[in-house]
Parts: structure tokens; C-alpha cells; sequence
């Protein structure tokens, strides 16, 4: 229950700025969003992270929505999902702060669509029933879609419409998929079940969108079906991530979004795709992912590198960060289909790294445009001599975007290399003979190339992040024209440097990105179940694989009988 | 006007239920008529006589029972309710014929005297003749029928059929049939009066005819269906067509026509909307969609027999959904004008421009356009995601995976103009210089598009007990296998 009301409390605080007046609307966003915080933190409290691997807090019984469609309102979060929860509360509040002095028209408008997004995105978390996931997933695109087409920069609508038909297309082919996987759970006969099976799978041979029911129908499937249903699904989730061919909305969408419409699409909507590969390619099509997890990595790897090498040339700063998110996107791809445990752990983190320290850098980005009106390297230099506390959260976040050791993207960052490089048994027995005995390689689908190509993604990552931030903070003092001054006359007078509001919101940013970098070991434990989990399905299907796949495998196994 | 509208309601209760095949489809098909039908009525106030009335009113002119149209078209209005009821009941393909006829003969004039210009006129004839044509070729597909079974009773041909298969003559006259009823629906390839008609006629009937015509079309094509049965095997289509038990679709040569139609329908509609520009032209062309989208129910059959199985079950609720969802649509149109003629008329919402501002001279209204425009392009919760959902899941049921590929795409490009409908209202400002529109002197319109958009939420929130009754009256009977083995002993 109390999961639902994290979801309602946002919806209702949204009904009430929409009838409150316009001036009251910042203060009752901020109390709704601080509310569902505030929950957020009692559910991380009671939440039995010894068994994160589990769904908790749903309630009792999932409440019956339409049981015709076999849908019901069924809730539940196990390690991954509260995780990624606790990120969209937290970036509530700071969302509404960081908007209060950007967002001048129709402030009742905005503040109600930013809860409605917020209460979306944790419902996506939140689900345990498919289409109320997709529901969710769906319903996520209309407030994002006006928050960038009302508060957008000049390209707005443009950026809008293209977000949304991207991400709507997309998505139509995943349901696509999930409906044939319901279907296969239809039709499955429940007099050919073990009695086992058919007391743990009541919704076998029935309609249903419950998780586990299409779960367990997902074993139904032959293994050119699931490459079907991989396809479809991936589609879905791969424009949302972006993955490289997908990705060209996000530029746009980025840019043109208003500051908090950034911070979200980065720090929790972007999620929402990996999240949902997460979630359900894994469950629904391990043959698939097994077979064709190399194909998958070789594109994160060309999105990794393509992103990073036009991120160096990029003059627009939210351009370039949102250019470096499909880049770092790229990585957490990659270490999700490593298929083992330092892989799949470092992506979880991933999502919730690259959720704070991009998160942060829109708002520093936002925090300049809103005092120069400009995003461009060329019109801004040096503002280290004008804006030393602003100066010191950019090169701090900078740091944690680039994954400086110590600080939190690092962590994410290196499990992600380390699962791609281990997933391999070839090089192991080989070149690195004695490195092969390394504690947690797998028989894997990818393997060191792949993790020495994305290293060199990597270094690009630092060269174009330390170059804008070279360009930006050191160097000769630039600053635009006054000519901009006159933009917007109505817009509140800002001090030079950051207020105390807005020091106030990156701190607990840059708190997290700390406390996370140099003991991420609570994450990391409570990770530990959900991916075991997880990789379960994926360990079945390489273990009723044939063993000798490559000559040197082959080798392998006459070797060591 | 209200009561006779509602008492064919009641009378599922009372009367004997027509015909045997979808038995309580009746029932369903007269409650959910009904209720949409009032929607409309009150979308229809003030659309006749409005100058002359208004004369009246002024003590300019006398009350000349000759001169007005009103009751002729409120009982036109009904009778084609009625045809459309009786249409879900027909148990002989004569009856059917003439319901048919009964629902769309009224339309005809309703469409002529929606407005005085004109443009109406000209819909009327253009809807007449392509009307009468389509007529021609389903009665012509029914004649065949009959002489192919020697019988004109729904229960008869299909027992016949089950028994002695589908010969040359029937299946000749069933393609015919389906041909014409795709008039009705406005499927291709005889959609193409729909844009220009919903364009030349007032909106309100524009809201009449994409409901009224293409429910009845859509029930005359299931009973079509399920007098055939979707109790086939894919495969040979040479000889004598016979039923198998273990045949999960339509005859292969019926499936191959409706699946082309289906997918036709859909591709041809959406892409010829977004290239417009006027409101009622999209929403004409979205309305050619919409039947697409329905015909893959058709095809999809009914399943396993649960609504979620079931394509019968998935057409009769979208009829449902899309007549509410573009009541609201259609709703807005009505209830604006941007000024008025000299022989009296509105001066209409034309263009998608037009719409712009609305959000602030007339909030509710643009609400409307926004929830009902996301409603009809199927964006969960709304209800018209829960009718699309489905069609997705019946018609991967039956095995049609490329059918619902090109029906995901196809929303996919629907959203390109639903998008500008919806948001265009609330986002973009008005120009300079042009007035807001302003409220058409007629509550009750208002308060129908209020109504479908609080039904587009509310019916998708607590729409379980009207699933159950769709999955009821979506039971098809009996079973050709039954009737095979009552008649072999």
C-alpha cells in the first residue's frame, strides 16, 4: 500500500496546484514532492535489504484493475527498483527548487506536469504488472512532452514532437512483443504443468501481464521466438536509453528542454529504458539475450566511441553533456550484457551514478544560461575568476561524470569494463593464462576486446569533459555580450555566484556522489541478490548450451576434462 | 426524444433476441447505442432551424410548421438509431439488409439539411450515391448468398454451411458482402466519400456519421463472420471450402481480403491524415483508421472466448470507446465558432490553426481535445489504449503477428497528427489580430464533449464491469463442431 500512496501523493499534489493559485503552486510542488521523499526514505527503511532480491511493500494482494485483461494494480520493488525510486524522489524536490526562478509563465501548468512525471516514473518502478508498468512507461512521454514544448528553449516543438514519436514508436513494438509473450502464457496448457509449477504459476494458461506469469510463459518459448521478443523489446527500450542508432531525439530533446525537463530526462527517464531491459529482456528472453549479447555490446561499444568523439566537437555545453549521455549510456549497455555479476552490479550503479552527476550537470548548466542565456563555449570562459563556488561543483561533478577514482561514477564505471572484460573464457585460457583463475569470470559472450575498446571510449569521456570544463571554468575570462541582458525582463535578478538555494540542491548531489564513490559497499551488497536473480535464467540457458563453441574453447575443454 | 432513445434498451429484456449467432451481442450493441446516441443528442442541439428560430424568438417571424426542419431530422436522427439496433438483432440477411438501409437512409438528408450551404448539399449527394452503390454490392453479395445456401437465415446458412461447406456461389457472395459492408465502415477501397462528406456537414453529424454507420457496418460484419465461422485451417482455397475442429481462423480467401482491407484501411487513413490541415479531415481520415484497426478483430476471431482473446469481444468494446472518444472530439468542433454567416450558419473550426489559444478563452474545451485526441491515439490509461490492447492481444492470439506490427506502426504514425490536435490547444497562442472562438450558444454540446472526456478516463479506470459484459456478449454460438456432431449421429 504504502508504495501506491508514494505514487498517489505526487498525483494528488499535482490536482492541487492545478486548482490552487498561481503563486502558491512552487510551495505545494515542493511539499508534495519533499512528502514523497520523505516516504521514500521510510520505505528504504523498511525494506529488508538482506533479501533485495525479492519484491516487498506491495501489499498483500494486488488490487484487481481489470481482471478481464488480466491486468491487475499489483506493486512491489525489490533491491534495483526501490534503488532507482529513491533517485526520482530525490530529484523532486530538487527539480522544483532548481525551477523556481527559471520557470516564470504559467508556473500552475509546469509544476503540475512536473508531479504527474514524477508520479509516472515511479509507477514504472513500482509495477509488478506489465501494462501497469507500460501504463506508466507510456504516460511519461505526455508531461515530458509539454515540459519541453512550453518551457522549452527556441527549437522546442520541434524537439518535443521528435521525443515523442521516437520514444511512442518504440515502445509500440515493445508492447507488441509483451502481448505475444502474454499470449504464449495463455495458451499454455496447465494440465501439462507439475503440480509444483501449477501451485507457483496460478495465471498459467490464463490472460494475465503479471511479471512473473510471463516470466515463467517466457520458458515456453523457442529460441527463435525469443530472439522475436527481444527484438521488439529492445526496440522499445533502445530508443529510450538511447542506444546508438536511436539516440538522435536526445540531443535535441536535452537541449531544448527547460533545466529540470533535463535533470529528469537524464537522470530518471533515460533509466526507464535500461531499467526495462533490465527487468524484462532478461526475464523474458535469456536464449536471445545469450545469443546475441555480443551484437548488442558492439553497438553500445560504436555508441560509446560515436558519442564521445562528437561530444569533443560540440561548442553547445547541454549538447555536449547530453551527447556524453549516450556515451556513458553506452557503458552501462555494456555491462549489462557482460552477463555476469561485475557487469550487471556496475550497470544498476551505473544508472544511479550517471542519474546524479549528469543530473547535476544540467543543473549547473541550467544555473549558467539562466544568468548569461547562452550554453556556448565560445561566448563563456573563465568563470572560475567570476564564479569560483560554481566553478568548484562543475569540476567536482565533472570528476564524478568522468570517473575520477573516489568519487562515485568510478565505481560504476570499472565494474562495467571489468564484467565486458571477464565475460570471457578465450583470452583467459590464452594470452592471460594465470589471469583466467580471476575470482568471478564466467563463460562469456564478450570478452577483453570489447572492454580495451570501450576503455578507449573512456579516455575520450575525460579529454571532451576536462576540454569544456577547461574552456569554461580556466582560461581568459569570457562572457557574453550584454545584448542578452534584455532577453527576458521579467526573469529575477540572480547574484553573480550560486545562492544559497542553489548551493543548497547540489549539495546533497555532490554529498551522494562522495559517499558513494568511497563506500559504495551498501549498494553494492544489496545489488548482490537481485542480480544473482537475475542472471539466473542467463546461467540455465549457458549451461544447456554447448560447451565448445570457439576452437580455443574447444581446446579448453580437452585440456581440463 | 430521450425515452424512445433509452426504451430499445430496455428491451433486451423483454423481447426475444434476434438472431443466434452472437446472441448477446443485442443486448450489448442496444445499451452501448443508446448511451452513445444520447452523447449525440445533445451534441445535435440547435443544428436545424437555428436562423429561423432565432426569428421567431425576435417576433421577426411566425412559427410556419412547413418551413421547419426540426423534427423531421431529431426523428430522422432516430430512426437511424434504430436501424443501427436493429441491425445487432438481424437474424435473416433481408432483415439485415433493410436495418442497414434504415440506419443509413436518414443519414443521407441528416447530412443535406445539417447546414444551409451548399457544401452540405453536396456531401449528401456525393454520400447518396457512393451509399447507394455500396448497397448495391452487398445486396448483390447477399443474393448470391442466398442462392449458394437456399436460404436467407443467418442460423440456416450457417448450419449449411457447416454441413456442406462454402461453395463457389456463397463464397462469391460473402467477398461481395464484405465489399459493400466496407462502405459502411469506411475501409478501403470505398472510403473515399468520407473526408469530403464529414467535411461538408455540420460536426455534429460528422460525430453521427463516424459512429452510426460504422457500428452498423461492424455488427453486420460479425454476424457475416461469425454466420461463416472461425473454425477454418489455413490453407487450399480450391473446391469446396470446409470447416475443420481444429481451424482456428477464417475461411483462407475471406481472411486474405479483410487482412489486405485491414491493413489498407489503416496505413491509407493514417497517411492521408497527416497531410491535412482541416480538423474534420483528419479526424475523417483517422475515423477510415480506426475501422482498420477494428477489421484485425475481425479476423482475429474469437479466440479462446475471454475478452482478451477474443477479436469479436475487442471490436464491440473499441465501437464503444471510439464512438465516446470522438463524441469528444467532434464535441469540441461543435461547440465553437468563430462567428456566423450571413444565411446563418457558424462559421466553423476549420483548420488545426484554429484551434490555437483555445487554452485560455476556453479551457474545458481544450481539455477535452486533449484528453480525447490521446484517448484516440491510444495513450495509456486513457480508454482508448485499453481498446487497442485488446486487438493487440486477440489478434497475437490468433497468430496475425504481422498484422499487429503493421497496426503498432500505424499508432505510431497516428501519433503525428493526434499529437497536434491534442496539444495545439493548449500549447501554441493565438495570432494576433484573430478572435478566440466563442462558445456556440448551445450548453448542452459543451456538456457532451465534458461527458466523453470524463468517460475517456473514467470508463478506462472502472471499465472491468463493462468487459465482463463485452465478454459475454461476444460469445459466439454454437460451435460448428457442435452442430457437426448433432447432425452426424
Amino acid at each position: 500500500m504504502i508504495l501506491l500512496v508514494t505514487i498517489l501523493i505526487p498525483l494528488l499534489a499535482a490536482l492541487a496546484v492545478a486548482l490552487a493559485p498561481e503563486t502558491r503552486a512552487k510551495s505545494i510542488a515542493m511539499l508534495g514532492t519533499c512528502v514523497a521523499l520523505v516516504l521514500g526514505g521510510y520505505l528504504a527503511l523498511q525494506f529488508p535489504w538482506d533479501h533485495a532480491g525479492e519484491f516487498h511493500l506491495g501489499g498483500e494482494k494486488a488490487i484487481e484493475w481489470l481482471p478481464s485483461l488480466g491486468i491487475s494494480l499489483s506493486l512491489g520493488v525489490d533491491g534495483v527498483a526501490l534503488l532507482l525510486i529513491l533517485l526520482t524522489l530525490l530529484l523532486g524536490p530538487i527539480c522544483v527548487a532548481a525551477s523556481s526562478t527559471a520557470i516564470t509563465s504559467r508556473r500552475r501548468s509546469y509544476y503540475a506536469w512536473l508531479l504527474v512525471l514524477q508520479a509516472a516514473m515511479t509507477g514504472v518502478f513500482a509495477a509488478r504488472d506489465i501494462v501497469v508498468f507500460y501504463v506508466c512507461f507510456e504516460f511519461t512521454l505526455v508531461p515530458m512532452f509539454v515540459l519541453i514544448s512550453l518551457w522549452g528553449s527556441t527549437n522546442r516543438k520541434r524537439a518535443a514532437v521528435k521525443f515523442f514519436l521516437y520514444t511512442f514508436t518504440g515502445s509500440v513494438l515493445a508492447l507488441a512483443a509483451i502481448v505475444y509473450v502474454a499470449a504464449v502464457n495463455a495458451a499454455i496448457d496447465p494440465a501439462s504443468l507439475t503440480s509444483l509449477e501449477r501451485g507457483l504459476h496460478p495465471e498459467a494458461g490464463r490472460w494475465s501481464f503479471s511479471i512473473d506469469a510471463l516470466t515463467f510463459a517466457a520458458g515456453h518459448l523457442s529460441s527463435a521466438e525469443q530472439a522475436l521478443v527481444m527484438a521488439g523489446l529492445m526496440l522499445g527500450f533502445a530508443v529510450k536509453v538511447p542506444l546508438f542508432p536511436f539516440h538522435t531525439w536526445l540531443p535535441l530533446a536535452h537541449t531544448e528542454a527547460p533545466t529540470a525537463g533535463s535533470v529528469i530526462l537524464a537522470g530518471v527517464l533515460l533509466k526507464l529504458g535500461t531499467y526495462g531491459i533490465y527487468r524484462f529482456v532478461f526475464a523474458f528472453a535469456p536464449m536471445a539475450v545469450v545469443e546475441y549479447a555480443p551484437l548488442v555490446a558492439l553497438v553500445c561499444i560504436v555508441g560509446i566511441l560515436y558519442g564521445g568523439l562528437i561530444c569533443w566537437v560540440q561548442t553547445d555545453v547541454k549538447k555536449l553533456v547530453a551527447y556524453s549521455s549516450v556515451a556513458h549510456l553506452g557503458f552501462c549497455v555494456l555491462g549489462m550484457f557482460a552477463l555476469n555479476g561485475a557487469g550487471l552490479t556496475g550497470s544498476i550503479f551505473y544508472m544511479i551514478n550517471h542519474g546524479l552527476s549528469t543530473g547535476a550537470l544540467f543543473l549547473l548548466i541550467g544555473m549558467i544560461y539562466e544568468r548569461y542565456h547562452t550554453r556556448s563555449m565560445k561566448e563563456l570562459g573563465g568563470l572560475a575568476a567570476k564564479m569560483p563556488i560554481w566553478s568548484t561543483f562543475m569540476v567536482f561533478f565533472t570528476m564524478a561524470s568522468v570517473g575520477l577514482p573516489g568519487l562515485n561514477g568510478f565505481v560504476s564505471e570499472f565494474l562495467c569494463l571489468l564484467g565486458a572484460f571477464q565475460a570471457s573464457s578465450a583470452w583467459g585460457s590464452g594470452l592471460w593464462g594465470s589471469a583466467g583463475a580471476m575470482k568471478g569470470a564466467t563463460l562469456g559472450e564478450l570478452g577483453p576486446w570489447y572492454a580495451l575498446i570501450a576503455g578507449v571510449g573512456m579516455v575520450i569521456g575525460a579529454i571532451y569533459l576536462l576540454y569544456m570544463v577547461g574552456r569554461i571554468v580556466w582560461g581568459k575570462l569570457v562572457e557574453p555580450h550584454a545584448h542578452h541582458d534584455g532577453h527576458d525582463a521579467h526573469a529575477p535578478v540572480l547574484p553573480k555566484d550560486l545562492c544559497t538555494r542553489e548551493i543548497a540542491l547540489l549539495l546533497p548531489l555532490a554529498a551522494l556522489c562522495i559517499g558513494l564513490g568511497v563506500y559504495p559497499k551498501p549498494v553494492l551488497q544489496a545489488l548482490e541478490e537481485p542480480v544473482r536473480f537475475s542472471l539466473r535464467g542467463i546461467d540455465d540457458v549457458r549451461a544447456a548450451r554447448p560447451v565448445a563453441a570457439t576452437p580455443i574453447e574447444a581446446a579448453r575443454v580437452e585440456v581440463t576434462p | 426524444m430521450l425515452s424512445i432513445t433509452t426504451t430499445p434498451a430496455w428491451g433486451e429484456f423483454t423481447f426475444d433476441a434476434g438472431q443466434a449467432l452472437l446472441p448477446g451481442m443485442v443486448g450489448y450493441a442496444k445499451v452501448m447505442i443508446a448511451a452513445v446516441g444520447l452523447l449525440l443528442l445533445m451534441l445535435m442541439a440547435g443544428t436545424v432551424d437555428r436562423t429561423d428560430e432565432e426569428r421567431i424568438a425576435a417576433g421577426r417571424a411566425s412559427f410556419d410548421p412547413l418551413r421547419s426542419n426540426r423534427a423531421e431530422f431529431y426523428a430522422f436522427f432516430l430512426f437511424s438509431l434504430t436501424g443501427l439496433m436493429l441491425v445487432a438483432g438481424a437474424d435473416t440477411l433481408l432483415w439485415m439488409f433493410l436495418a442497414l438501409e434504415l440506419t443509413s437512409l436518414p443519414t443521407y438528408i441528416m447530412v443535406a439539411i445539417s447546414t444551409q450551404r451548399n457544401r452540405s448539399r453536396e456531401a449528401a449527394v456525393k454520400y447518396f450515391f457512393l451509399g447507394a452503390l455500396g448497397a448495391a454490392v452487398f445486396l448483390y453479395g447477399f443474393t448470391l448468398i442466398y442462392g449458394g445456401c437456399g436460404t436467407a437465415r443467418l442460423n440456416e446458412i450457417h448450419d449449411h454451411i457447416a454441413l456442406h461447406g462454402i461453395n463457389t456461389l456463397t463464397m462469391a457472395g460473402i467477398m461481395l458482402s464484405l465489399l459493400g459492408l466496407g462502405f459502411k465502415i469506411a475501409a478501403v477501397p470505398m472510403h473515399f466519400y468520407t473526408p469530403d462528406v464529414y467535411e461538408g456537414a455540420a460536426p455534429q453529424v460528422s460525430a453521427f456519421l463516424a459512429f452510426v454507420p460504422k457500428t452498423a457496418g461492424f455488427m453486420a460484419i460479425l454476424l457475416l463472420a461469425a454466420t461463416i465461422g472461425w473454425t477454418y485451417d489455413p490453407g487450399a482455397v480450391k473446391g469446396v471450402i470446409r470447416a475443420s475442429e481444429h481451424g482456428t481462423q477464417l475461411p483462407e480467401a475471406v481472411r486474405v481480403l479483410l487482412w489486405v482491407m485491414a491493413a489498407m484501411t489503416m496505413t491509407v487513413g493514417n497517411i492521408l491524415a497527416v497531410l491535412q490541415s482541416s480538423v474534420k479531415r483528419i479526424l475523417a481520415y483517422s475515423s477510415i483508421a480506426h475501422s482498420g484497426y477494428m477489421l484485425v478483430g475481425v479476423i482475429a476471431g474469437p479466440g479462446d472466448g475471454s475478452f482478451t482473446g477474443s477479436g469479436v469481444g475487442a471490436v464491440l468494446f473499441y465501437l464503444m470507446a471510439y464512438g465516446v472518444m470522438n463524441v469528444g472530439a467532434f464535441a469540441v468542433l461543435a461547440a465553437l465558432e468563430r462567428g456566423r454567416r450571413d444565411d446563418g450558419d457558424a462559421i466553423e473550426i476549420e483548420t488545426v490553426d484554429d484551434l490555437r489559444g483555445l487554452w485560455s478563452s476556453h479551457p474545458r474545451m481544450a481539455l477535452v481535445m486533449l484528453v480525447c485526441n490521446l484517448s484516440l491515439l491510444g495513450m495509456p490509461p486513457l480508454l482508448g489504449f485499453f481498446g487497442k490492447l485488446p486487438l493487440f492481444t486477440s489478434a497475437i492470439g490468433a497468430g496475425e503477428v504481422p498484422l499487429v506490427i503493421v497496426l503498432g506502426v500505424n499508432s505510431a504514425i497516428a501519433a503525428y497528427y493526434y499529437l497536434r490536435l491534442a496539444f495545439v490547444p493548449m500549447l501554441e497562442n493565438a495570432d494576433r489580430g484573430a478572435g478566440a472562438p466563442r462558445a456556440a450558444p448551445f450548453r448542452s454540446r459543451e456538456i457532451a464533449g465534458l461527458l466523453s472526456a470524463a468517460g475517456v478516463i473514467a470508463l478506462a479506470v472502472f471499465g472491468a464491469s463493462i468487459m465482463k459484459r463485452v465478454e459475454a456478449a461476444a460469445k459466439v454460438s454454437p460451435t460448428i463442431a457442435e452442430i457437426q456432431a448433432t447432425a452426424t449421429p
